[in-house]
């Protein structure tokens, strides 16, 4: 999510594929280290769907399709 | 007479010459400041029209079909606060929150709609891409939709809390609550199939 254009695509690969995976562990590496927030939209058997926040690309489910990263909560006033 | 006159107007511009020089060129450099910045901090709304158009998208994605229509509809959505005290200690009540775009979250209670606290956060980027900080509306509500649902307890230790009223008009958020019950009402009889005008 970016200010004045919306969701921007940074990464996109196969975590089968090992050199794709090291890709995208890298690149979740440097946003969460530019930090951002990193969350996985999942839904569950009833269809119920809300967010998992990661801190580790380990944490990532296999079969997410998306990780979204956004600037880190800040108490407004 | 008219060239003592002039004499006279030419000996005042000297005199005054001094005070009114520095200002001058202090407007001349604070203009010239101002225009060799507008350019990248130029607000352009077809660019923050296309970007809300994106995180509507993404927004519409990420969240149910009932959050999504009623934000559509509504301009706000409801998430349903899970900390077993709540965040006011409700004693087990249920309570929920209601999500705007650029606005505090405000906690309130299910049963009576008792708004208990209105919690400001922001999520700034600070890159500044198009100098602003400020997301797109609804990657604003998408934001604080994630970090509710993720992570309640973090994100409303994060947030300043306040009393209700501070920033959101009280008697305004309650009318949004009778305009969700109503909605919801609707919807479900539409989705029962029965006339949506029989809601009341």
């Amino acid at each position: 999510m970016k200010p004045g254009h919306g969701e921007v695509l940074i990464a996109e690969g196969d975590v089968q594929l090992a050199e794709d995976e090291q890709r995208l562990i890298e690149e979740f590496g440097r946003q969460l280290d530019a930090g951002l927030w990193a969350a996985v939209p999942v839904h569950d058997e009833r269809g119920k769907r809300d967010a998992r926040m990661v801190l580790a690309f380990q944490d990532i489910p296999r079969d997410a399709d998306r990780v979204i990263f956004f600037p880190r909560a800040a108490g407004g006033r | 007479m008219l060239l003592a006159l002039s004499a006279t107007a030419l000996v005042a511009i000297a005199l005054l010459s001094d005070l009114i020089l520095p200002r001058i060129e202090e407007a001349y450099s604070r203009l010239r400041a101002r225009r060799s910045r507008s350019p990248e901090l130029m607000f352009d709304p077809g660019r923050e029209r296309r970007a809300e158009q994106r995180a509507r998208e993404l927004l519409r994605s990420c969240v149910g079909d009932e959050e999504w229509s009623m934000y559509r509809d509504l301009g706000f959505i409801r998430v349903w606060g899970t900390m077993a005290d709540g965040p006011e200690l409700t004693g087990g009540a249920a309570y929920a929150y209601l999500i705007y775009p650029h606005r505090p979250i405000v906690a309130y209670l299910a049963q009576t709609h008792r708004l208990l606290n209105e919690y400001c956060v922001g999520f700034p980027d600070e890159t500044r891409p198009f100098g602003s900080a400020r997301l797109p509306d609804s990657d604003d509500v998408l934001a604080k939709w994630m970090a509710l649902t993720g992570d309640e307890e973090r994100l409303i230790e994060t947030a300043n809390m306040h009393l209700p009223g501070r920033q959101l008009d009280p008697v305004a958020v309650g009318r949004d609550l009778w305009r969700l019950a109503r909605w919801e009402r609707v919807r479900m009889r539409s989705q029962a199939g029965m006339p949506a005008d029989a809601a009341g």
